[in-house]
């Protein structure tokens, strides 16, 4: 047969130059430049090839073109595939933005019988008047959350300390189910708790209703005591009696614990971290003070600079690498939520790191009030006696005031990271969102300086540090695809021939 | 196994299509879709009403009322309820067999793309009468039917045709899957993909092939100047009307060094897939003619195809690797290895009766056996049962 039916390589090469599809970049390390597009796809390059590229020199036969020219650094012809994919990938990170605000957190109750060091906004306290949510609150507030377009929606409670308002959560669960049913909607609830006062009967309430708990623990008993003082000092024996019966009336997968860092905590990292092993969790979220609206006193006894926090979450997070690679299966949260950020198409429904912010657009707290806030710092500065972040009251403003006004506006306007000041050429931007409030709190602006701003240095340090970590080892490569599906490494990947 | 034997014929005055019948029919109106297949030496006692009768005895002394077909050779195998194709000449092809999980229908013989290794070489002839046979088919088959494979050539050059044979076939056959081979060029048009997916057939799958992240590779290797542009736009029209993809890549010569980079690219851009297939060469069609750029020994290219899997499985898309004997897999891939060859053409070694894990081993194709992998060797350890280790 006749070979010249078939037509040589070269015959389907590009024949005009390239040019660039838009992309952020910065030195890694010595010798190399990472280069991240605006779909959050990364390539690093050498030096020297980065130079190439850019001074539109590279030779379209190289390994690094063809890379750059697959993950969309670069196009060289007038084919639409480039941009028609660049934009269903653009579409699906910005996923987030689809449905409107999600998350709704209902404050029931201010009061607490616990006195955290760390909480600005409990009160210990029997007066229900004062610092409950009323029925009528939690109506109108209801009334505001199935305004939202969300087809699935999540309430979450949260306080004080949500149980001692039992009555108004089941209210709220009731009266949820059945306009979500109405209006056909999906509706996921969540109590944050202490657990202290989780009697069998709430627990039964919540398995009878899918409610899921989130709770506190900040790692062994001397530590978790000190941070979480309440009378009797007996919070750890506390939780964790009733995390048994709550495990064993929900089901023992659904009930997630956070922690939150003090000063004492730095020092312990991996007692903190070998706490939460052995009381079975399978994740743990290692998360930071809030750093502001603090007296000096306090911030004396439990605060810490972010360099201090960094270094410790480092050292935690080395150690709950190290027992998953030797078979505990435990999964740093915050880690998780920005590897899948880094090496996923999709998005994460994180909203504390988004561009825009999800403040506002993403989740609402309605306080016991009445009072409407765009995210849970938001409230908390307000108990500080700054009301810069509310958005209305459920009472007196409606839906278009509260979720169309010039605050939500001007708070979506101000967190886009595509064009903050520091931001807008970071090559993390992707991965990466912003914080107005936290700006705001600490800065004075919601804009905010980047270079100076503590936000920036947690993210961009852990941000490198998991990429570091995923460039240089197969193995921790593999983990950190395990933990982006939630799945323990030794069940990972298939073992053995199927017929 | 031979799909095909001729025989010797007299009096048929048309082609026929049938349903065998191994036994007698009562019913005449059954007899009129029957061809039936006699291997007794004793004649058949009523033969009216068939369509044929075929025989594999040579010049039987028999009187039949219906056209007599004898002389056929290799076509044992021939049961109740497979369906036949018998030409006025004798010529008798088998188009489905209903004990096989491997019927599919060659949809037609015209292609758009010209690919190097194309196993099932296009024919630039007009065969749009087939679309007749394939109807007739489909009203022949078992409604219990699980599987059926559609195939060409490339299918959806019939447009409208292959839609409403589509259509067709999820009204007749409400239990059975589709599993069309496409190069998926056609759903470049985002109106026929919305036509597909408006049929909202309960079981289809759309097996496409995607050789490279870079669309000149591509290009070349299906001998299309703008076929990447048109099949990789097509996923997302794909993906936009739920119309589930499988996405299909030979690992040969021209495509082996950039599998991990592809397998970067799918899970990026087609996160959707329903499956990856990752497939060795079969050494047939256009594949001889092109075996210089094309065979590279399957053990050379396991770091790459090793990368290209993980990268897949890691990102949650479902992976299998078709065509490939065991031997030459690194272990770490051998979860990932289907038996995947067709029963009617897959086939082993000699050296392989001496393997513990034949079991699980895909084999070769017959036209495999010819030119191999330096690396086949009898597997000594035998396999555990499956599960985390």
């Amino acid at each position: 047969m006749n070979q010249n039916r078939f037509s040589q390589r070269e015959s389907y090469q590009p024949s005009v130059g390239y040019r660039f599809l838009p992309f952020q970049f910065m030195q890694f390390d010595t010798d190399r430049k990472i280069l991240v597009n605006e779909v959050g796809e990364y390539l690093f390059l050498e030096n020297s090839v980065f130079e190439d590229f850019v001074g539109r020199t590279l030779n379209s036969s190289s390994n690094a073109y063809l890379d750059l020219k697959g993950r969309h650094f670069l196009f060289d012809s007038s084919a639409a595939a480039p941009f028609e994919l660049l934009a269903t990938k653009y579409r699906t990170k910005r996923a987030f933005l689809a449905g409107f605000t999600k998350l709704h957190i209902f404050v029931v109750s201010l009061r607490c019988e616990h006195s955290c060091h760390y909480c600005q906004v409990s009160r210990v306290s029997a007066d229900r008047t004062l610092y409950d949510m009323s029925a009528e609150t939690a109506r109108r507030a209801l009334d505001l959350v199935f305004r939202s377009p969300a087809p699935n929606l999540k309430i979450e409670f949260q306080g004080g300390e949500p149980l001692l308002n039992y009555e108004r959560i089941v209210q709220i669960v009731n009266e949820a189910r059945d306009r979500a049913h109405v209006t056909g909607r999906q509706v996921q609830f969540v109590i944050t708790t202490n657990l202290a006062l989780a009697t069998d009967e709430i627990l039964t309430f919540c398995h009878d209703n899918n409610v899921v708990l989130s709770t506190s623990l900040d790692g062994p008993a001397f530590i978790h005591n000190k941070n979480r003082p309440r009378s009797g000092n007996n919070s750890y024996e506390l939780t964790l009696q009733n995390l048994q019966r709550a495990r064993e009336i929900l089901g023992f997968d659904q009930i997630a614990a956070i922690m939150t860092t003090t000063r004492l905590s730095l020092l312990h990292p991996r007692e903190i971290v070998d706490e939460y092993v052995s009381q079975g969790f399978q994740s743990i979220f290692l998360r930071a003070l809030s750093p502001y609206g603090f007296a000096v006193k306090t911030v004396k006894s439990i605060g810490y600079s972010t360099d201090e926090f960094l270094t410790f979450y480092k050292a935690a997070l080395d150690y709950i690498i190290e027992l998953n690679l030797n078979g505990t299966h435990l999964v740093e949260t915050y880690a998780q939520i920005l590897l899948t950020r880094i090496l996923t198409p999709f998005t994460t429904g994180y909203v504390d790191l988004q561009s825009p912010s999800g403040a506002g657009i993403g989740v609402a707290v309605y306080n016991y009030d009445g009072d409407v806030y765009a995210s849970d710092e938001s409230r908390m500065l307000a108990e500080m006696g700054d009301l810069q972040f509310k958005l209305g009251n459920v009472h007196s403003d409606s839906y278009a005031d509260i979720f169309g006004g010039e605050l939500v506006r001007s708070i979506v306007t101000s967190s886009c990271v595509e064009s903050m000041p520091g931001c807008t050429d970071c090559a993390f931007q992707s991965f990466c969102g912003a914080d107005p409030i936290f700006n705001y709190a600490t800065q004075g602006d919601m804009v905010g300086h980047t270079p100076t701003s503590d936000f920036h240095k947690k993210n961009f340090f852990i941000i490198k540090y998991l990429l570091t970590r995923y460039e240089a080892d197969p193995e921790i490569r593999k983990l950190f695809w395990a933990w982006v599906h939630n799945t323990p490494l030794n069940q990972f990947q298939p073992h053995e021939v199927t017929a | 196994m031979k799909l095909h034997a001729i025989g010797r014929s007299g009096g048929l005055s048309q082609p026929v299509i049938g349903r065998i019948t191994t036994a007698l029919l009562a019913s005449e109106a059954l007899r009129r879709d029957s061809v039936l297949f006699w291997k007794a030496t004793a004649p058949p006692l009523d033969t009216a009403g068939y369509l044929a009768v075929l025989t594999p005895h040579k010049n039987p002394a028999w009187q039949t009322s219906s056209p007599l077909v004898h002389s056929l050779s290799h076509l044992d195998y021939l049961s109740d309820g497979d369906v036949v194709h018998v030409s006025r000449d004798g010529f008798v092809r088998t188009l489905y067999r209903k004990d096989s999980q491997h019927n599919f229908i060659l949809f037609t013989d015209q292609c758009n793309s010209y690919c190097l290794m194309c196993s099932q070489p296009p024919k630039p002839i007009d065969d749009s009468h087939r679309l007749g046979e394939h109807y007739r088919l489909i009203d022949l088959i078992d409604v219990n039917t699980a599987a059926l494979g559609i195939t060409g050539g490339e299918p959806t050059l019939f447009a409208d045709d292959f839609i409403r044979f589509v259509d067709y076939c999820k009204a007749r056959l409400p239990n059975t899957a589709l599993h069309i081979l496409t190069n998926g060029r056609m759903f470049y048009y985002r109106r026929f993909a919305e036509q597909l997916g408006q049929i909202a057939h309960f079981d289809l799958m759309l097996g496409i092939p995607l050789y490279s992240d870079i669309d000149s590779e591509h290009d070349f290797i299906v001998q299309a100047k703008g076929s990447f542009e048109e099949t990789v736009i097509g996923f997302h029209h794909l993906g936009r009307y739920n119309i589930p993809i499988e996405i299909r890549i030979v690992v040969h010569k021209q495509t082996y060094k950039r599998l991990p980079q592809l397998a970067v690219f799918i899970s990026r851009n087609f996160p959707f897939a329903a499956h990856v297939a990752l497939m060795g060469l079969e050494l047939t069609g256009f594949t001889n003619q092109n075996m210089d750029q094309l065979w590279i020994d399957p053990h050379d290219y396991q770091p790459e195809l090793l990368q290209a899997v993980e990268i897949l499985s890691w990102s949650g898309l479902h992976v299998s690797i078709y065509n490939h004997q065991l031997c030459v897999l690194d272990p770490t891939l051998w979860p990932y290895a289907r038996k995947s060859i067709s029963d009617w053409k897959n086939s082993y070694a000699e050296e392989c009766n001496a393997c513990l894990r034949k079991e699980q081993c895909g084999g070769f194709f017959q036209s495999g056996l010819q030119k191999r992998s330096a690396f086949i060797s009898p597997i000594q350890t035998p396999a555990r049962k499956s599960g985390p280790t």
